[in-house]
């Protein structure tokens, strides 16, 4: 059996003397998994997200990436941030060469990848564009974009959409699959949205809170290439009502005041 | 606004009214008492009568107010970098900072004259104090005031420092170094010319605007004067008009507050 891409072993996370914000958490990811965190604020999906990037240490356990400390597998991980944490200053090709730039990566390679990664996000032609002149659904391809150009192994999303109106967050769900298509990333997605999650991803974990901890993994078996027509279909609306199920109970037990 | 000759015509009109009441004002006042108001007409003339020392003077307090601003922006740089590497620093170093800022000119320059001797290198010196303080402030304050997603965006990066601070940190600082250098520049003429009178000297044909001003003052040149006034407000309407266009060049991509409108 191969080596999974990202293997959580009783991971626990807490910050300095705090309380428990991630409890023992066990979870194994293969390469092209999907997965999306769902569960009540505050309950450590961004936290969980951080450890995966190295951004922070993992307290007890052991949290691997391709058999190594995240911080050690920084090169096959990427990040895109609920804002779109473009650079200003930069125009939309120079913020997706940011990351070759910041490696090093001469200037030859760097055109030829931004040129490929803003073609796989459908923006070439406003390469020439600054930040403030783009939209909101716009700013965060180019985001999304410039988390490809490393040609990452494994990434994290952490509510990217979560600021867009439904209309725009519905194409980006189909645009975000139809490039995974030509280059096979393993995803983890936090959202809030039980739609999105479910549109997107092959497994769902629900999270629960205080202290944060897997509360039931669900597979989603709706085939890829995922379409318009998926959102249609009587096994994407059982699954979106079973998450929501699920997910409300976790909330009215996160939430006291919520119990009748 | 969609009638653009209104914005040569008002200003215009509201130069010949200027020059009216000047005249009304000037002829209004007794016979005896109108020296203290020369006619535009005079000043003119005075600038045509006193024209090679007017321009003498003001090129040498352009030298001096250049020098002096060149000199605050690159020490202010420096040391605004410096600065933001901790708040512990930043404590330790302000109250000196705030100690040359709070000696005014006048006590300064004759300190500055046994040091360095007087004219240039002095008036140089000085205008440097007086555009330095809103520089360093305002870069430091830009320096630290980083979008934290996006300092976090370069650590996932593995930036080093020196691409943290030069990629990031500096260029996101721009706009409030920009603040700093549009009041250093209306700074540091005034500066110059304030130096001039306390730490300038006639020696070698070294006298700045603020000399001549004491010297037509002390001589009863009125007219002259009023020129050398005027040849002043020239200089720091020029030093300004230069900063604030590199300042809009610099950032009219991505600044809101320098988006190009048609207001
Ligand atoms: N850097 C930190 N220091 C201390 N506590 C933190 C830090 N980051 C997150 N937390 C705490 O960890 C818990 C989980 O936060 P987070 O992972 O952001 O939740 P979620 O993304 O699920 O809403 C929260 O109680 C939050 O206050
Ligand atoms: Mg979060």
């Amino acid at each position: 059996m191969p080596a999974p891409l990202v293997e959580f072993h009783e991971v626990t996370k807490r910050f300095g003397a705090g309380p428990v914000v991630l409890d023992r958490v066990s979870f194994r990811a293969e390469a092209g998994d999907f997965v999306s965190l769902i569960g009540p604020s505050g309950c450590g999906k961004s936290t969980a997200l951080r450890l995966l990037a190295g951004l922070s240490p993992v307290t007890e356990g052991r949290l691997l990436v391709e058999g190594r400390a995240p911080a050690d597998a920084a090169a096959e991980i990427a990040f895109v941030f609920q804002e779109p944490t473009l650079l200003p200053w930069l125009n939309v090709a120079q913020n997706v060469e940011v990351p070759q730039r910041l490696r090093g990566v001469d200037a030859a390679v760097r055109t030829a990848t931004r040129t490929r990664v803003l073609e796989l996000v459908r923006l070439s032609e406003k390469a020439a564009a600054y930040p403030r002149q783009l939209s909101g659904g716009q700013k965060m391809r180019v985001s999304l974009a410039r988390a490809l150009a490393l040609a990452p192994k494994l990434l994290l999303l952490d509510e990217p959409f979560g600021a867009l109106d439904e209309m725009t967050r519905e194409h980006l769900n189909e645009e975000l699959l139809a490039i995974r298509q030509q280059a096979a990333w393993t995803a983890f997605f936090v959202t809030h949205s039980v739609a999105e999650a479910v549109f997107l991803s092959n497994r769902i974990l629900v999270l629960a809170a205080n202290p944060g901890r897997i509360h039931t993994e669900i597979p989603v078996p709706l085939p890829y290439p995922r379409t318009e027509d998926t959102r249609l279909s009587r096994a994407y609306h059982d699954l979106v009502a079973d998450v929501s199920r699920i997910l409300r109970s976790v909330e009215k037990a996160a939430d006291p005041a919520a119990r009748p | 606004m969609n009638r653009p000759w209104l914005r040569i015509l008002l200003p215009a009109a509201a130069g010949a009214l200027l020059v009216a009441v000047w005249y009304g004002v000037h002829f209004w006042l007794d016979e005896e008492l109108r020296f203290l108001l020369p006619t535009p007409g005079a000043v003119l003339d005075a600038f045509s009568t006193h024209g090679p020392s007017l321009a003498r003077a003001a090129w040498n307090t352009t030298q001096g107010a250049l020098l002096g601003f060149g000199l605050a922006i690159v020490v202010s740089f420096t040391l605004a970098i410096i600065l933001s590497l901790s708040a512990l620093v930043r404590q330790s170093l302000y109250p000196f900072l705030m100690a040359l800022q709070m000696t005014p000119l006048p006590v300064l320059a004759p300190i500055c004259v046994i040091w360095f001797g007087a004219g240039l290198p002095s008036v140089s010196l000085l205008t440097f104090v007086i555009a330095f303080f809103p520089l360093v402030v305002n870069t430091t304050q830009g320096l630290i005031s980083t979008d934290r997603h996006l300092v976090e965006l370069f650590g996932l990066y593995r930036a080093s420092r020196f691409q943290q601070l030069f990629l990031l940190r500096v260029p996101a600082a721009l706009p409030y170094f920009f603040t700093g250098l549009r009041i250093a520049a209306t700074l540091a003429p005034i500066g110059a010319v304030v130096a001039d009178m306390n730490a300038g000297t006639s020696a070698g044909d070294g006298g700045g605007l603020g000399f001549q001003a004491v010297i037509y003052s002390s001589q009863a040149k009125y007219p002259a004067l009023f020129a050398t006034a005027a040849t002043t407000c020239v200089l720091g309407f020029v030093l300004n008009a230069i900063v604030l266009t590199i300042a809009w060049l610099a950032l009219r991509h991505w600044h809101d507050s320098y988006e190009r409108s048609d207001r």
